[in-house]
């Protein structure tokens, strides 16, 4: 089980107000990610849920049981930092068998349930060794066998995936996902990469500067964001936030559309510019067309196959039914 | 930044270096040599450098007339009881400091830095005093709670500049696993900083083996270190500099060989860290 | 990282390091400002009546006050001198490429670990000794008069001891300075055509003036209070009586407590007036 409700949760260092009071429910067995950029205090909730920061007022809820006051260490929660922590007097044996060790928890079931991780992770081979033997996505997942075996009422991740490199960042999303269908028990994942918030999780927190922005599921965030952080923040390239006569046009202070939203083509279109910067990924280009009228520039995806240059003037389409239309505020209409 | 030196420089170097180094050296290695010599040969003028009869008689009559091996076990026991009991109170501490600053953290450790200043011979009268009141003069454990609380300060600094370097979210971890605070500094914290703690104890037992102001002036006889064995010899009769080297000689060789071990240690222990 | 939890458990795991060292400084502190205002005689009388300021007056009106000032003055200024000059003149030359630089670091390093007593009656002895000693030979060898150096130098003897006992300390501290200097400033300073003369003087010496700072404040503090080397060798006598001797002469020789108490928080006022040097640099180390 592992339900957390967050009441009016507050937080402010000395004068500071990082967090304003907010409100929030992670339900038993869901993935939740929270996300935003760097400073906008996604780490801070996730130490505060896991009792290594006090808050500054409201209460935490873990299985509807207050757990404002409760130290870490008798929360229940497994945590994944961002450098592992993995202890590295120990092998990764005794790594995984610490908390169990803490818990007081028998040699024989204690073997047990590593032997039982060590096979999931892989790690099998490895537990004699020290981390300091390891590589990072081995290191990687020892800090995940050794929150696994304690069999916790949700798992904490801190930007766990952001010391790897690239290749290995997607195997590791892949593995935490799987682990996630196989335990089926709840996981709170802070990450400052919307692609990894789109991937893995079932519900997306969008936070900026302590303030919750959207919650909702991937696609809900994709398909209508509700004010012109989210739009931007979700989605890669960006989506395109156009200003001026042209979202007047529309009725609305700002207009969005995303790069896949719009058709590029040599004439027949209603805005039109010239290519600069064109980004060929093989299964998609990206153009970056400037001189629209519209303001900034203007970001395309089109086919592997088109073949615009340099300089050339191309013509844009883009597509109505998706148009993201947002107020003087920022807030989405209708 | 290699650069290929002339082998003529380096030769000029190496040629300066060793023989101020041995210059510098050459009080501890006539000592040691003259502890080897018969009294005759130690006043020999002119002096004999290594052509001579080789004895260890000095080592047998120092160890027989002045009961060496009482002082010796006093300095151990004073240099290792003052450091390690100094150590177990200044994990803790250290712990708080690093892990857990506060505002006040720097004032607190600027303070304990000025208690090490305070001029022993200030406080002289009132020790000694103290010492008489509570029984303490002239045993070891006086002097062992003495030498506790003057290297105190150095002890906590050094361990809070070593615990600085450990990463506290490893310590977060281990909260996170359940452990409580007895376990995360027993199991965790400690066993991380063994080789920082190790240098600690180590320039301390130095620090305390050779302090020479309270060992001299709060013992007499029972509680006396090495320091007293040997300013004990400052007025003797008749020939005595073979034995007097071999005394020094074993006063100063556990802890030379301690020292150059410690060397790096040395610099952050006594400047509190302020070079690196 | 800090919860309420952490937080007042570290206050309670600071408190025993904390209690402890403020009992050492303001019980016996407290005392001897207490006994600095009395006539104490622990085998005259005992305790004969506050006295108000006589004793600081007392103190630095006798006869020998001046003179010890002046020898602790020359004690810690030539052993200051001698040790940061040579100190850095070692550091420079041993951070240079040489074979066994390890072997001669320790050569170097040795004497600081000699316990103060071995070192000062090693040196009365063995080298300074008018019949017996190394130097005489040296001297009769070259057909002069030995000298009896503790007698006829006792100022230059003690500070010869004491600088053989401190010039490791500078040396290694200065040579671990030297060590974190960047080497392309100074290749830098090669490229703009610096001779070795202005890059010792315009780079490396700058670069080394927080370390030698701290060598002169740390030594001071520890200067201020040598003790031993005085005990065994003059044991105050022949204008070798420092201040610190002379307070404890007071206090445990002649026990007049009194007395001896106003020298002690001279010396401590002393002491503190450079701690509080000290402090100020390493505290500016500690926000970094």
């Amino acid at each position: 089980m592992g339900r957390i409700v967050l009441e009016q949760v507050s937080k402010s260092f000395g004068d500071t107000e990082v967090i304003p009071p907010l409100d929030l429910a992670i339900e038993d067995g869901e993935f939740a990610v929270f996300v935003g950029p760097s400073g906008c205090g996604k780490s801070t909730l996730l130490r505060l849920i896991a009792g290594l920061e006090d808050t500054s007022g409201g209460r935490i809820l873990i299985d509807g049981e207050d757990a404002t006051a409760v130290p870490p260490a008798k929360r229940g929660l497994a945590m994944v930092f961002q450098s592992y922590a993995l202890y590295p007097h120990m092998t990764v044996r005794k790594n995984i068998a610490f908390p169990m060790r803490m818990a007081g928890i028998d040699r024989a079931e204690q073997d047990r349930r590593i032997e039982k991780a060590a096979a999931a992770l892989n790690l099998t081979d490895y537990l004699h060794r020290r981390p300091g033997q390891l590589s990072g996505g081995q290191r990687q997942r020892v800090a995940i066998g050794r929150a696994i075996v304690r069999e916790p009422a949700a798992f904490l991740f801190d930007e766990p995936l952001s010391n790897l490199d690239a290749a290995l960042r997607v195997g590791m999303r892949l593995e935490i996902s799987e682990l996630h269908k196989r335990l089926d028990t709840t996981m709170i994942y802070v990450t400052h990469d919307q692609v990894e918030a789109m991937t893995m999780a079932d519900k997306i927190v969008v936070l900026r500067a302590g303030v919750i922005e959207q919650v909702g599921s991937p696609l809900e965030l994709y398909k209508t964001p509700r004010n012109t952080f989210v739009a931007g923040f979700i989605g890669s390239p960006k989506m395109n936030l156009i200003e001026g006569p042209e979202a007047q046009r529309h009725g609305a202070h700002t207009i969005g559309i995303r790069p896949e939203h719009i058709a590029v083509s040599a004439e027949g279109g209603p805005w039109s510019g010239v290519v600069g910067v064109s980004e060929h990924l093989g299964s998609d280009t990206f153009f970056h067309i400037h001189d629209t009228g519209l303001g900034d520039m203007i970001t395309v995806r089109a086919d592997g196959e088109v073949g615009f240059r340099h300089g050339d003037r191309v013509s844009l389409t883009p597509r109505m039914d998706v148009l993201h239309k947002f107020d003087a505020n920022g807030l989405r209409i209708a | 930044m290699a650069r290929a030196v002339t082998t003529r420089r380096k030769t000029i170097n190496t040629a300066l270096a060793w023989a101020i180094g041995l210059l510098i050296f050459f009080p501890i290695l006539w000592t040691i040599l003259t502890s080897f010599k018969t009294e005759g040969q130690a006043i020999a003028d002119p002096p004999i450098f290594f052509f001579f009869d080789w004895t260890l008689e000095n080592y047998a009559i120092v160890q027989e007339r002045s009961n060496y091996m009482r002082f010796l076990w006093n300095s151990v026991i004073i240099a290792i009881g003052s450091t390690l009991l100094g150590v177990a109170i200044a994990i803790p501490a250290a712990w708080s400091m690093a892990f857990v600053p506060s505002k006040r953290t720097k004032d607190i450790l600027l303070w304990m830095l000025s208690t090490k200043m305070l001029p022993a011979v200030g406080v002289l009268y009132p020790i000694y005093l103290i010492f008489i009141e509570l029984g303490l003069l002239d045993s070891r454990a006086g002097l062992v709670i003495v030498l506790m609380l003057i290297n105190l300060p150095i002890i906590v600094w050094m361990l809070y500049t070593y615990f600085k370097e450990i990463p506290g979210e490893i310590l977060e971890a281990a909260r996170m696993d359940g452990a409580s605070l007895r376990s995360e500094i027993l199991y965790v914290l400690t066993p991380m900083a063994i080789p920082g703690i190790a240098s600690t104890v180590l320039l301390n037992v130095i620090l305390a083996w050779n302090e020479a102001f309270w060992t001299l002036n709060l013992t007499a006889v029972n509680a006396a270190p090495l320091t007293a064995f040997i300013a004990s010899y400052s007025s003797p009769e008749g020939l005595f500099y073979a034995k007097l080297s071999a005394a020094s000689t074993m006063a100063i060789a556990p802890i030379l060989i301690l020292g150059w071990f410690s060397q790096k240690q040395l610099v952050r222990g006594l400047t509190f860290g302020a070079v690196k | 990282m800090a919860t309420q939890h952490s937080r007042s458990a570290a206050r309670a795991m600071m408190a025993p390091a904390v209690v402890l060292l403020l009992g050492w400084m303001l019980i016996p502190l407290g005392m001897t400002l207490y006994f600095s205002f009395k006539k104490y005689l622990p085998l005259r009388g005992g305790d004969l009546g506050w006295v108000g300021f006589e004793n600081y007056e007392r103190f630095v009106s006798s006869s020998a006050f001046w003179p010890s000032v002046q020898a602790t003055l020359i004690i810690v200024g030539g052993v200051l001198a001698i040790t940061v000059t040579l100190g850095i003149l070692f550091a420079l030359l041993l951070d240079q490429p040489m074979w066994g630089q390890g072997v001669v670091r320790i050569l170097v390093i040795a004497p600081f670990f000699v316990m103060p007593t071995v070192s000062a009656l090693v040196w009365k002895n063995m080298f300074m000794d008018p019949n017996n000693g190394l130097f005489a030979h040296l001297w009769r060898f070259f057909g002069a008069d030995p000298v009896v150096w503790l007698t006829e130098a006792p100022l230059f003897s003690i500070v010869l001891i004491v600088s053989w006992q401190w010039l490791p300390f500078a040396t290694l501290i200065l040579l671990t300075a030297i060590q974190s200097l960047d080497g392309e400033q100074l290749e830098a300073a090669e490229m703009d055509g610096a001779p070795t003369i202005k890059r010792f003087w315009y780079i490396i010496l700058p670069h080394l003036s927080r370390a030698i700072t701290i060598v002169i404040l740390i030594q001071t503090i520890f200067l201020l209070s040598i003790f031993a080397e005085i005990f065994v060798t003059t044991g105050g006598a022949f204008g070798t009586k420092t201040l610190t001797y002379l307070i404890y002469q007071r206090v445990l020789e002649s026990q007049n407590v009194g007395l001896g108490s106003a020298g002690g928080v001279y010396a401590i006022i002393l002491a503190n007036i450079v701690a509080i040097f000290l402090m100020r640099i390493v505290g500016k180390n500690l926000d970094a």
